[in-house]
């Protein structure tokens, strides 16, 4: 089976670019199962089942959603196998830029909206400079100056991705993405391992802590002057 | 060096061949791309953007210098085919135009040097004068539009260049083609606005997600289109004398 991660900040037009990308692979006849994961709401779920592919949804609510999908990977592979799929696609909720969910033999792709500027992708951190396909979205209101910048910006962060300029309106760039979807290796879920750690979870707010006075934070602090201090037991 | 584009017939959406086998296209050369929504416009230009080896669903092959071009090209990003100019662009960055010419040259690795004829380019194309001192996010629509233009002729090295509906910009439309035609473009124009589709030297028809036909502008079309460029020049004068506040005399 082909694991496809898609991984992306909110709004920028995971599922949008996903349904057409989704209509492509399906008229190839392959069977796939999607799975999304979001916090707190997601309706995305049903507009992939009116597509007629089999769909899973799963809220993290207060947990981490890159976290909540890693723990559910067993859960979400075996639904695609029980629906005899060849692809399992999973859309992650993007959230923190901390982390990235990919697996070293998932697809990762990382889709990343073109109107939030050009500093963006110095931003986002591992889940573009890991992903192995960038779709850039929203890039046809731009002007093709700062499209050029953006993908330059991008190269920078991940020099060997493969970029596709997508359109979740119109569905440019779909036949690409599903072609990069299609030539996926093979995942296998026993023996692998993240491409980069999760954000580390170290402080009692990690865990629940709510007063936010100086004397009860425990765990490892790091403070805005770059000094690391580590306080408990 | 791009010395020529070959589209070459696919099918169409009913798995029927196209109405024709073979489109050859030049630097300098203006070809138009006509048809109703949902013919097939956006599959033929990603076609060429992707340089679409019989592997896309219009089965259509692109060449380039009559040659299958290196697989390399079709997925380095920095080599990308096409450079677009539509409508429904902005410029959403919040910087001056001068350092946002000298980023995007940076980028390209282009002399920094071009960012003067760049500038002095787009104040060809529109009535509004552009300095480099000038916040990109206050550019009016016409000068938005005429900085694209001269950028994408100077800065931006992509050998085609897609024009997507460029209707009522308030810019000079024959003279920003001759811009782009003139620095070794190959221009690709979707659009349905007279004059710039009688500007063109042939017409793609569309239809069904095929090539339905392709044939050449016509005596009566070119004289049609020199008459509606000099209604278009006069519009144009008109619209800058109402916007400097002026009385219009005929």
């Amino acid at each position: 089976m082909n694991l496809i991660i898609v991984a992306g900040t909110p709004g920028a037009g995971k599922t949008a670019v996903l349904l057409h990308a989704v209509k492509c692979i399906k008229e190839q006849h392959i069977n796939i199962s999607i799975a999304k994961i979001d916090c707190l709401y997601t309706e995305d779920h049903l507009r992939f089942q009116k597509l007629g592919v089999p769909t899973m949804f799963g809220l993290s609510k207060d947990m981490c959603p890159d976290h909540f999908t890693i723990y559910n990977l067993a859960e979400m592979t075996a639904f695609a196998q029980e629906n005899d799929s060849d692809m399992l696609i999973i859309e992650t909720a993007g959230l923190c830029h901390r982390c990235a969910p990919y697996t070293a033999s998932s697809l990762g792709v990382c889709v990343i909206d073109a109107t939030t500027g050009p500093n963006t992708p110095l931003k986002v951190g591992p889940f573009l400079s890991t992903a192995n396909v960038v779709a850039i979205t929203k890039g046809d209101v731009i002007s093709q100056a700062e499209r050029e910048i953006f993908r330059e910006r991008i190269i920078e962060m991940n020099p060997g991705c493969r970029i596709i300029e997508a359109n979740g309106l119109t569905g440019k760039g779909a036949g690409e993405l599903a072609q990069c979807f299609t030539e996926a290796g093979e995942f296998s879920y026993d023996n692998d391992t993240l491409r980069h750690n999760a954000p580390f979870s170290i402080c009692t707010l990690c865990v629940g802590e709510t007063r936010i006075n100086r004397k009860h934070h425990r765990g490892v602090l790091r403070h805005i002057d770059g000094v690391q201090t580590y306080r408990g037991e | 060096m791009v010395e020529s584009i070959s589209i070459i017939a696919g099918i169409n959406k009913n798995g029927e061949p196209e109405g024709f086998s073979r489109i050859e296209v030049i630097p300098g050369e203006i070809i138009g791309v006509v048809g109703p929504t949902g013919s097939g416009k956006s599959a033929l230009i990603e076609d060429i953007e992707q340089l679409a080896q019989k592997d896309t669903v219009t089965h259509r092959q692109i060449l380039i210098n009559n040659r299958i071009p290196d697989p390399a090209l079709r997925y380095d990003p920095k080599k990308k085919l096409i450079a677009q100019l539509s409508q429904n662009m902005n410029f959403l960055a919040d910087m001056t135009v001068k350092d946002f010419l000298l980023l995007h040259s940076k980028c390209r690795g282009k002399d920094p040097g071009l960012i003067g004829k760049v500038i002095y380019h787009a104040n060809a194309l529109t009535g509004e004068p552009i300095n480099e001192d000038m916040n990109l996010t206050v550019l009016s629509g016409g000068q938005s539009r005429s900085l694209m233009v001269a950028d994408v002729a100077f800065i931006s090295d992509s050998p085609v260049v897609l024009i997507d509906e460029i209707e009522n910009a308030g810019i000079k439309k024959h003279e920003a083609m001759r811009l782009l035609s003139g620095s070794g473009k190959i221009i690709l124009v979707v659009t349905h606005d007279p004059l710039l589709a009688l500007m063109t030297q042939r017409r793609i028809v569309m239809k069904n997600g095929g090539v339905e036909k392709v044939f050449m502008t016509t005596r009566e079309e070119m004289n049609l289109c020199t008459q509606l460029n000099q209604i278009d020049h006069r519009l144009f004068i008109i619209r800058e004398m109402v916007r400097k506040g002026e009385e219009v005399v005929a």
